[in-house]
């Protein structure tokens, strides 16, 4: 049970926050706040990948780009004028459908967003499968720039294909109804429910993932870090963790981006180039490597500023400075071992100081 | 050497490994029997190591056999030969410095245990319990070894003598049939090498069959009951200590000279 303390203090940090926002009137900051967790969903799965069972990815806003795209493009299409095909007909039966009129009493017909959630999900968990198979063999570098490759060829197409948008992306995203009266949309009236909709999607997978940390899978990920040798003498089959520990990070990454597009209501080729990659990757380097709350509180804090510009033109670099900083001085990042030592000691230290007064 | 007959374990047949032009394991074959201490011996690049890794499954032969009992075990990954209940040890220690001993130790047991990514991720009962049923196994190991204190401490942080202790448990970790030893004695000094033997004794005592490749003269002739010397990649004896002790062929490699 013990491990579960932290994900209560995060749940009591994140309505601490809401609450102070709601106080000194500044609930405008929610909306950053909202954008950060869906980030911060994406870090905590690259933190699996690359600080626990350290296979370095830099493809993440790939796959990030895969479930907005999906269902970005899926979910405005529109199926009026297919209504007399054979398509239109068994999409309707089975209640797959959402009829809209617009403003100007114009039908509009789209998919129901769950199903585009299973799609976002199942493409961009199939895409790792089919890549991470060939290039989780390489080590290293090796592996960096075959994920960057693939990154790039993802940015690279949505960039260029008519289909995606182009360069303009696609709006009009419609939002996203969770369950009857909660919707994941980016409407100043549902913005606080928005809050706690991705801050409750981080929660859930932190419990998953500390789960998985503490389990014999993740002994054997952790292990594999350490040494591959080693794992696979002990009877680990290290290409299927690996494979699978990938895919894991390919789907959170995914929902990521699917839950960000619908709160967004859009999606722009940016969150797919490797800038963002990088981002991830300084977020999870900086946040100590195998540390998911490391990861969590550096995402949350990092993305926050700069969703609110506070990097300004700078913003890439900041991040690209801070992966060189860290590489250079602190490799086992900001928040590592000896930073919660020292938080713990000086604890220690005021606990026992009060103790003395008491006496 | 026990005199009752007994099936051979392990049966290496004709096993030949090339790197480049060089020989390195030249037609080896040899069995080992059940329940016993088998040493390979041989200078530096005699093949030792090669022919160690081929049995491991590190190395893929270009022609030749591995058997456990009846199962053929050479084109086996590492892993899959490892489900068999064949655990080997690394002359240079392979642990994850950054986990704790126990964790590292417990990794031994991973094939006896089958929760999979969503047990895991669920905290599901039964893996919970194969959790505490394979702790509950090694803790004796870790008090055997003498390392029962230092559970918790990360593996980076012991000396080398207890981390080699930590890759002894490790392979241990999973009650195995065969335990590979490559250079367990190698960095240890005379007094830790006197453990060791020991220690390996004792493993044998309890139903164990260990294979071990050792530059340690003494350590291996002091608890071998058979030995097997290569030679650039030949093998030129088998035998129990003291036939490998007056062989002259092997006097000849290790002493030098014509004339032995």
């Amino acid at each position: 049970m013990k491990r579960y303390y932290p994900v209560l203090l995060l749940a009591a940090v994140i309505i601490i926050i809401q609450l102070l926002t709601l106080i000194t009137g500044r609930e405008f900051l929610l909306t950053q706040l909202t954008m950060s967790a869906y980030y911060v969903l994406v870090a905590a799965g690259l933190c699996m990948v690359m600080g626990y069972a350290g296979q370095i990815s830099l493809g993440q806003a790939g796959f990030f780009a895969i479930g907005g795209y999906t269902t970005a493009y899926l979910t405005t299409i529109n199926f009026s004028p297919m209504s007399g095909k054979a398509v239109f007909k068994v999409l309707d039966a089975a209640g797959l459908l959402v009829t809209k009129t617009t403003l100007y009493g114009d039908t509009l017909v789209h998919l129901n967003p769950w199903i585009s959630f299973i799609l976002s999900v199942l493409i961009a968990g199939f895409s790792a499968y089919i890549l991470g198979v060939p290039i989780l063999r390489l080590k290293g570098h090796y592996l960096a720039m075959a994920t960057m490759g693939f990154g790039i060829i993802v940015y690279r197409i949505v960039l260029g294909t008519r289909m995606f948008g182009e360069a303009d992306g696609i709006s009009n995203v419609p939002s996203f109804s969770l369950i009857p009266g909660i919707r994941v949309s980016g409407d100043i009236s549902r913005r606080t429910v928005n809050y706690y909709i991705s801050w409750l999607l981080v929660i859930l997978a932190v419990l998953l993932l500390t789960n998985l940390i503490n389990s014999r899978v993740g002994r054997a990920l952790r292990s594999l870090h350490g040494s591959e040798e080693a794992a696979d003498a002990m009877g680990v089959d290290t290409a299927r963790y690996k494979v699978a520990v990938f895919v894991t990070g390919a789907v959170m990454a995914s929902v990521a981006g699917f839950f960000l597009t619908h709160y967004n209501g859009g999606i722009g080729p940016s969150e797919a180039g490797v800038a963002k990659s990088v981002r991830y990757v300084a977020i999870v380097a900086v946040g100590g490597m195998a540390n998911l709350w490391g990861s969590i509180i550096m995402g949350l804090i990092l993305n926050f500023l700069s969703l609110r510009g506070v990097f300004g033109h700078f913003d890439d670099a900041v991040f690209g400075i801070i992966l060189v900083l860290m590489m250079m001085f602190m490799p086992d990042g900001f928040i590592n071992r000896s930073f919660f030592n020292t938080l713990k000691s000086i604890i220690r230290k005021i606990k026992s100081n009060r103790g003395d007064s008491n006496a | 050497m026990p005199d009752r007959a007994v099936a051979p374990i392990m049966k290496i047949r004709n096993m030949n490994k090339f790197f480049g032009g060089l020989h390195a394991v030249d037609s080896v074959s040899f069995d080992v029997k059940e329940g016993i201490i088998k040493s390979v011996i041989g200078p530096n690049g005699a093949g030792k190591t090669t022919m160690f890794n081929m049995i491991a499954g590190y190395h893929i032969p270009e022609s030749g056999e591995v058997y456990y009992r009846d199962t053929l075990l050479t084109g086996k990954k590492p892993f899959q030969i490892a489900s068999h209940g064949i655990f080997r040890t690394f002359q240079n220690l392979k642990l994850s410095t950054h986990m704790s001993v126990l964790e590292n130790v417990l990794l031994g047991c991973h094939t006896r245990g089958s929760a999979g990514f969503l047990s895991g991720m669920l905290s599901l009962r039964k893996g919970r319990e194969e959790e505490k049923r394979a702790v509950e196994s090694v803790i004796p190991v870790l008090e055997w070894l003498g390392i029962a204190d230092m559970k918790d401490t990360e593996v980076g942080n012991l000396s080398f003598g207890d981390q080699r202790a930590v890759e002894l448990a490790r392979a241990l970790a999973s009650d195995p049939s065969v335990l590979l030893l490559d250079e367990p004695a190698a960095g240890l000094n005379m007094h830790e090498t006197d453990i060791l033997s020991e220690r390996i004794r004792a493993i044998k005592d309890k139903g164990k069959t260990i294979l071990l490749v050792e530059h340690d003269m003494s350590l291996v002739m002091d608890i071998s009951d058979e030995i097997v010397v290569l030679n650039f990649g030949q093998k030129i004896a088998e035998g129990i200590p003291e036939d490998i002790q007056r062989n002259n062929d092997v006097i000849r490699i290790y002493l030098g000279g014509e004339d032995a």
